[in-house]
């Protein structure tokens, strides 16, 4: 053991684990000037993927009999068609809207799907290329899964929030849209006094109802990845520490099935949560076209 | 210090317990009324299942969200460091 001059901690791994690949040192919670390289470039090279194998399924489309992957792209741009048919009702929007929830999915989907990897593959790629460069491997930091970093997951949902916030504008008009953010959820009153009171306190809640939306639309999301990506470190570690001690012998078995285990049930969390995340997308836009 | 790691660990189990009874209140009460439901209106039953699938990640998500700050304490923990 003595020849391993630094082998990590439990904490030093986990902790090395969760900084991002980034210009610079996060300083404060809210800092817009950091860049997080690995979430840019994983979630962009899993978007041009998605979008490479569909064109492929559009290219070699068929109204004959369908291949098994155009079968499959048919089912889920259906499934994405029939839950925008049900949530929008403007045949109008739902020419840009279905296919944004489509993208939504399927490239929220491909962010997830990198939890499926081996925690530590891309990581010790990385290290390697990085010490091959000349630098100090235990330094190389990256993080494999674009939604398990808050970023990414509020950056989708403020992007959500704008889409909302313009099909308010053009559905209902500026003055319409102004007119309900004063007067829902409560209504308005006769008595100029009351309108003003009851103005501002609708002004106030819908404003907690456009933040609490967004924050919890990201959160969520984040939320569920990151827990995961962790539980994924922590089996990991299970298996790592079989080499400290005698009694461990049996961990290598344990890491395996939990591994299996928490894999195959994180097939279906990343699904649901990319559903979900469609869903919410489709249902906050559906509230935007309706008129209270 | 020894003070804080341990309130931190005790936290930590708080917020996985609690929230694990919270989430599997919610999931039961929920599937037990699908299961309700679609043995009453069994033409309901797709429908119903999209919406009990959104519901359940819902549930799930406030729970893992917990979990994943749980986990963060427990390893990385940012009150020892200040």
């Amino acid at each position: 053991m003595a020849a391993e001059a630094h082998a990590p901690t439990a904490s030093e791994y986990i902790v090395h684990h969760l900084q991002h690949l980034q210009n610079i040192k996060q300083k404060s919670v809210i800092d817009l000037s950091v860049v997080n390289y690995d979430s840019v470039i994983v979630s962009v090279v899993v978007g041009v993927l998605g979008l490479f194998f569909f064109w492929l399924a559009a290219r070699k489309a068929t109204s004959g009999v369908p291949g098994r992957w155009q079968a499959a792209v048919e089912m889920m741009v259906e499934m994405v068609d029939t839950q925008a048919k049900a949530t929008i009702h403007n045949a109008q929007s739902r020419k840009v809207i279905a296919p944004l929830a489509l993208t939504v999915f399927v490239w929220i989907f491909l962010m997830n799907a990198m939890d499926l990897l081996p925690v530590d593959l891309l990581p010790v790629i990385w290290a390697q290329i990085y010490g091959a460069a000349g630098h100090d491997p235990s330094h190389a930091y990256l993080r494999v899964v674009p939604t398990a970093d808050l970023s990414t997951t509020l950056g989708l949902s403020v992007s959500v929030l704008i889409l909302c916030l313009i099909y308010s504008v053009k559905i209902k008009g500026l003055g319409g849209w102004l007119h309900e953010l004063v007067t829902a959820p409560f209504g308005t009153s006769k008595n100029p006094l009351f309108a003003l009171i009851l103005g501002v306190v609708n002004l106030f809640m819908q404003i907690i109802e456009y933040v609490a939306k967004t924050v919890s639309h990201g959160m969520r999301l984040f939320g569920n990845m990151y827990a995961g990506e962790l539980v994924f470190m922590l089996i990991a570690l299970m298996g790592g520490a079989a080499a400290l001690s005698l009694s461990g012998v049996l961990l290598p078995l344990g890491h395996i099935i939990a591994g299996s285990i928490w894999a195959i049930f994180h097939i279906l969390i990343i699904t649901l949560q990319a559903f979900i995340f469609m869903m919410l997308t489709l249902i906050y836009l559906g509230q935007a076209h309706e008129a209270h | 210090m020894e003070n804080i790691l341990g309130l931190v660990a005790l936290g930590c189990g708080l917020i996985v317990g609690l929230g694990a009874i919270g989430a599997s209140i919610g999931i039961g009460l929920m599937g037990g009324k699908f299961l309700e439901a679609s043995a009453r209106q069994p033409e309901l039953i797709n429908e119903l299942q999209t919406k009990m699938f959104i519901l359940a990640g819902l549930i799930d998500a406030a729970f893992l969200i917990g979990v994943a700050i749980a986990l963060l304490f427990a390893f990385a923990n940012p009150f020892v460091l200040a």
